[in-house]
Formats: C-alpha cells, sequence, structure tokens
C-alpha cells in the first residue's frame, strides 16, 4: 500500500504578520515550513509504515510549488518519506494547486492520499477535497484518526456533536485534522544525512490557472484596551458584561 | 440564475449556522434580485421544515432517505449538482461545518467553480463577485474576488445574525433516483449528547492551564450552567485529560465565535487566540497583568481565577433570584 502526502509549504507564521506598504503581507523574513497539518499527517502516515500489520510500503510527499520550497521537502525527507515529488509551478490559488495535484494523481498508483485540514497561510481549507474532486477519488474529510489493518482503512470522523468510525475502499483521499497524530515527528539525524543525498523528483506541471485572487489585504482595526476590574471587586465585571457589552443576562 | 443554500440537519434539526445560513443567503439573494433555495437532507419534522421559510428561504428542497444518513461525499456531492443543474444555481452557499466543509470545495470541483471559504460578511462587490474572510488564522483580512460565473462559499462561524425575514413556504420532495451508490461504510456512531454544543453556544466559559486541575473546571461548568454557556478549554488542559478534546479552542482545535468568551487561567497564546478571536467580546481572568490574553480582551480581571469564580458565581446566583423574585 502507498501513502501520499499532499504537502503545502508555508511561511512560519506563529509569529507576527505585516503589510508592506504596497499593502501585501510582508514574508520575505519569515522562515518556510511545512504546513503544520501536513506535518502531522505525515507523522501519521510514517507510524503506519513502520507497522508491519499496516501493509503501508511506501510514503510519498507531493507538493506543487517553485524550487525555493526543496529545502522544506528535504525536511519531509528526514522526517522518513521515501519519495518527494515537486510539480514545478507555484500555484496562485487552491484550485490551481488542486489541478496540478489532481492531474499528477491521475497519472500515478496510490492506495490513500492524506491532506491537512487548511494551510496555515491562506486559510483556504480547500485544496484537499478540490484535489478529489477534479481527480475524482473518493474522499472522506474531518478525520481525526486513520488506522490501516490488512488493507482496510479505517477513519475516524468528527461530526457536529460526535464522532463515528468508518471504512472505505482504496483510492481513497482523506482531509485530516486535530487527532490524527500527536506531535509532528522529528527528523533523526541520521534521517537528516540521509535526506541530503536523495533527490527531489520535479515533474512539468500541466496546465493550470487561478479562479480566484486576492485583490486586497488589510490589518483589522486597532482594538481598544482592556477594561480592567480590580480583583477585590471582580462582580463588577458582571455589570459591564450585561450593561455595557449586553452579552450576559440574568 | 439563483442562490443554493445547504442547510445541516443535526439529528432533526437546523443548528444555529444553518439558521443563519439561511438568513444571511436571502438578503445576498435580495442584493442579487432572485431566489433562495434551501436544501436539506435526511428526516425533519413538519414543524422544523417550517423554519427555513422564516428565516428566508423562498423554496425548500428536502432528499428524506435512510441513505443521507451517513455523509457521503459521492452521493451527496451528486444531489447538489442535480439540484444546480435544475435550478440553475449560480451562487452556493454552505455553513463552515464539517459537513459544508466538505461538500462546499467537492460542489465546486464538479462545477468548476471558484471557491472560497469562511467569508465573514456578504460580498463587498457583486461584480467582480468579492467577498472578505481572514487569514493567517485571523490576523489579516483579505478581499477575494471569484471569477467564475457560479461562485461557491462558506460563511464564518456567528459571521451572521438569525433574522426572520419571510413566511414558512410547503417543502417540496426532490427525486434522488439517479443518485450513484454511497461508498463510506459507517462501523460505529457516538453522540455527545445534552450538552449545548460549543460552536453553538453564546457565552463560554474557557479554563487554561491556570485553572490546575480537573477538579476546578467545576467551578467553570457551574458558572457556564448559570448563564446558559458552554465550556470550552486550552490545548495543554485536553492534552492532560482535564477536559475532552472536543473542548479545545484554538488553531488545532474548534474555531468558536460565541457573543461572550470568558476565558479563566488561559494565557492568549497566538494558537489558542486563533480560535477565539472572532468572539464579540472577550472577558478574561489571570494572575499576570502581562498576560497576552489581556491584549485581546475587551474586559479583564489581574486575579486568581480560583477565588475570582466562586465570586462570581455566588453574585449571578443572588442576581438570578432577584430577578425572578
Ligand atoms: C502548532 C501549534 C498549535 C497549537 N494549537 C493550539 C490550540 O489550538 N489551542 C490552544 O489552546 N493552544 C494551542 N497551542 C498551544 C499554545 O501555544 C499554548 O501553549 C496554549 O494555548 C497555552 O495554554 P494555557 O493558556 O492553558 O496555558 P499557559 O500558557 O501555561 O497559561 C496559563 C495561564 O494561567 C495563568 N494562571 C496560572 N494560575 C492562575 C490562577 N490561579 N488564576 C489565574 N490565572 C492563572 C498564568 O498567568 C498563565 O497566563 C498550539 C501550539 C502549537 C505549537
Amino acid at each position: 500500500m502507498e501513502i501520499v502526502i499532499l504537502l503545502s509549504v508555508v511561511p512560519d507564521t506563529t509569529v507576527r504578520v505585516r503589510l508592506t506598504e504596497e499593502g501585501l503581507p510582508e514574508l520575505s523574513q519569515v522562515p518556510l515550513v511545512i504546513n503544520p497539518w501536513d506535518e502531522l499527517a505525515l507523522t501519521r502516515a510514517l507510524e503506519l509504515k513502520e507497522d508491519p500489520a499496516s501493509g503501508v510500503e511506501k510514503v510519498t510527499v507531493l507538493h506543487a510549488g517553485p524550487a525555493t520550497h526543496d529545502a522544506v521537502l528535504r525536511k519531509a525527507l528526514a522526517m522518513g518519506a521515501g519519495e518527494a515529488v515537486r510539480i514545478d509551478r507555484d500555484p496562485q490559488d487552491a484550485w490551481e494547486a488542486a489541478t496540478l495535484l489532481a492531474e499528477y494523481l491521475k497519472e500515478h498508483a496510490y492506495d490513500l492520499v492524506l491532506a491537512g485540514v487548511e494551510s496555515s497561510d491562506y486559510n483556504g481549507a480547500a485544496t484537499g477535497l478540490l484535489t478529489a474532486g477534479l481527480a475524482d477519488i473518493p474522499s472522506v474529510a474531518a478525520v481525526s484518526y486513520v488506522e490501516v489493518k490488512e488493507g482496510e482503512i479505517l477513519f475516524t470522523r468528527d461530526l457536529e456533536g460526535g464522532r463515528e468510525q468508518v471504512r472505505m475502499d482504496a483510492p481513497v483521499l482523506a482531509v485530516v485534522q486535530k487527532g490524527i497524530a500527536r506531535e509532528p515527528r522529528m527528523p533523526s539525524m541520521r534521517g537528516i544525512m540521509m535526506a541530503r543525498r536523495m533527490p527531489i523528483t520535479v515533474v512539468t506541471p500541466a496546465q493550470s490557472k487561478p479562479l480566484t485572487r486576492t485583490v486586497r489585504f488589510e490589518m483589522p482595526p486597532p482594538k481598544p484596551p482592556c477594561k480592567m476590574v480590580p480583583a477585590d471587586e471582580p462582580e463588577k465585571i458582571l455589570d459591564l458584561l450585561e450593561q455595557e457589552a449586553k452579552v450576559i443576562r440574568f | 440564475m439563483s442562490l443554493l443554500i445547504f442547510a445541516d440537519n443535526h439529528n432533526g434539526h437546523f443548528p444555529k449556522h444553518a439558521r443563519e445560513l439561511i438568513s444571511y443567503g436571502r438578503r445576498m439573494a435580495e442584493d442579487l434580485n432572485t431566489q433562495t433555495i434551501v436544501l436539506v437532507t435526511g428526516a425533519l419534522s413538519d414543524e422544523e421544515l417550517l423554519l427555513p421559510g422564516k428565516y428566508g428561504a423562498h423554496r425548500v428542497l428536502v432528499a428524506d432517505d435512510p441513505r443521507f444518513e451517513v455523509l457521503d461525499h459521492k452521493l451527496y456531492t451528486a444531489l447538489i449538482e442535480q439540484v444546480v443543474s435544475e435550478k440553475g444555481v449560480t451562487h452556493l452557499l454552505f455553513s463552515y461545518s464539517p459537513a459544508g466543509k466538505a461538500l462546499a470545495p467537492l460542489a465546486a470541483a464538479r462545477l468548476q467553480a471558484g471557491y472560497v471559504s469562511a467569508v465573514t460578511g456578504l460580498p463587498e462587490n457583486y461584480d467582480p463577485f468579492t467577498v472578505r474572510k481572514m487569514i493567517f488564522s485571523g490576523k489579516v483580512f483579505a478581499s477575494v474576488e471569484i471569477s467564475t460565473e457560479k461562485k461557491v462559499i462558506t460563511l464564518a462561524p456567528n459571521a451572521w445574525k438569525e433574522e426572520i425575514l419571510g413566511e414558512a413556504v410547503e417543502p417540496e420532495k426532490v427525486s434522488f433516483a439517479g443518485l450513484p451508490q454511497p461508498v463510506t461504510d459507517r462501523l460505529s456512531l457516538e453522540r455527545h449528547e445534552g450538552r449545548i454544543m460549543l460552536t453553538d453556544a453564546d457565552i463560554v466559559i474557557s479554563g487554561g492551564r491556570g485553572m490546575q486541575n480537573a477538579e476546578n473546571f467545576r467551578l467553570l461548568e457551574e458558572l457556564a450552567g448559570l448563564l446558559g454557556g458552554a465550556v470550552a478549554c486550552t490545548r495543554p488542559v485536553s492534552d492532560e485529560g482535564w477536559r475532552p478534546p472536543e473542548e479545545h479552542a484554538g488553531q488545532t482545535g474548534k474555531i468558536i465565535a460565541p457573543d461572550l468568551y470568558f476565558a479563566f487561567g488561559i494565557s492568549g497564546a497566538i494558537q489558542h487566540l486563533a480560535g477565539v478571536s472572532g468572539s464579540k467580546v472577550i472577558a478574561a481572568v489571570n494572575k499576570d497583568p502581562d498576560a497576552p490574553i489581556f491584549e485581546a480582551a475587551d474586559y479583564g480581571i489581574v486575579g486568581d481565577a480560583l477565588e475570582v469564580l466562586p465570586r462570581l458565581i455566588e453574585e449571578v446566583k443572588k442576581r438570578k433570584a432577584a430577578r425572578n423574585r
């Protein structure tokens, strides 16, 4: 069985984001990382590969992006991915990324595709399922756990106010979220050394174009300072919440 | 041209976000001078089926069949595609719920339509169609243009208030004879019964590591109970097992946007705020005056949560008793 991870490369935006004078996000100084969700998906795929009962033999990461992202793909190899494939175009929106990924998947064999729920930069929450739709692969989403037992793929799927376990046949694409793995795997020293010598498979992109365009960025207006209530009269916060903010009633 | 609203059916009820989505869709349809069609699947009582009309639907289509019990992507996407082609739908609206987040991009792929997730209000512009959303986990607003004739969006949680905008309309049955067989095989189902759903709650009382142990969360439950709210927590709290994982709010947990988010013993890490910054009002109790939560909060108390909470609980009880007298 082969697992493919749709991997997105994002600026590490746990730092503050600013806009340039032209009104674009200033990200040139921000380091690039594997999108946190995809990193957890990859971690889970590697766990499965190490479990002989799963029958998972290969884990591939698939990315559409420019050559400047190769260093990040190498981290995925260092974590333990067997192959990194880069489709050589920098997609301008989720539709374009999904088109490129879907065209690749149509031409290659795989059993399970995992995609993180969203990228931490544009929060589009779209690429995984657009890819499933465009490649016409059965899909499942809101997946908080995946197990593979003797070729059977079992998903835990979160529902509103509950969860369920579902079984699906391969090939299938799953959009994964919280719970899929606990902590992202750290590459070992040996992994890092090996990854240096591994090639990155570069693929010529199919025809693609974006369907959406961000026309303007804006910082949210600054918030007025927090009104402080003295700790020896905490009851006063209830007055403020009831009479000024009008968000509670008795 | 018409506008399709996919309304989630949650155990035979329209959840709050579905009602909000219908009202939102009605407003958009008025701007576009067109009709709102609500599509709903599964069983709903006759009484519940009167609601979409009241919240703004011109037509209500019901696909009621046991096969819709499990969210099978192929089946649902085919149903949506069928309605889109039969009714000449140009605008498709979904909630930012587990079902909506799955079906909106799948429908967009089938229809070759541009998709924008979690929009925060009515379009800024209809031609070109431009909607606003938050990016970088709530740190920046982006205005995004969709260039295709058909448009698909999901509405961010609590971005719109439900309004009574119309009259009940007679639901119509949709045929689903030609739809594909489901491929999602459900093995088990577990429901979290009897609690206010966190994503539905107007008031959320939340605790962080500063609550010190699982036992102390009783205080938060009590305050939530008195105010009619739900309890949430930070990630370390659910990692520790003090609270169930479904209560964890933040970038890696639930995104919530209640009227009031009341944080006790929460530092206000950026990943936590990413899940709660859409709240209308944030109040916080933290013993550290420099805790970042106070930069996000509207009202604050620098103090010990374990001392403040019993006093707030007493006071709320007193005021409720006075109101009821
Ligand atoms: C990739 C990534 C994703 C993450 N996703 C999330 C997420 O989705 N949600 C999330 O919550 N976190 C998330 N985190 C973790 C996040 O960075 C913080 O570590 C976490 O939110 C801190 O939780 P806390 O506020 O409960 O604990 P702490 O940061 O330990 O804060 C405890 C606070 O309680 C105060 N305090 C202590 N005792 C008292 C008392 N008696 N009375 C009043 N105040 C008291 C302290 O002053 C302190 O401010 C993520 C981290 C990473 C790296």
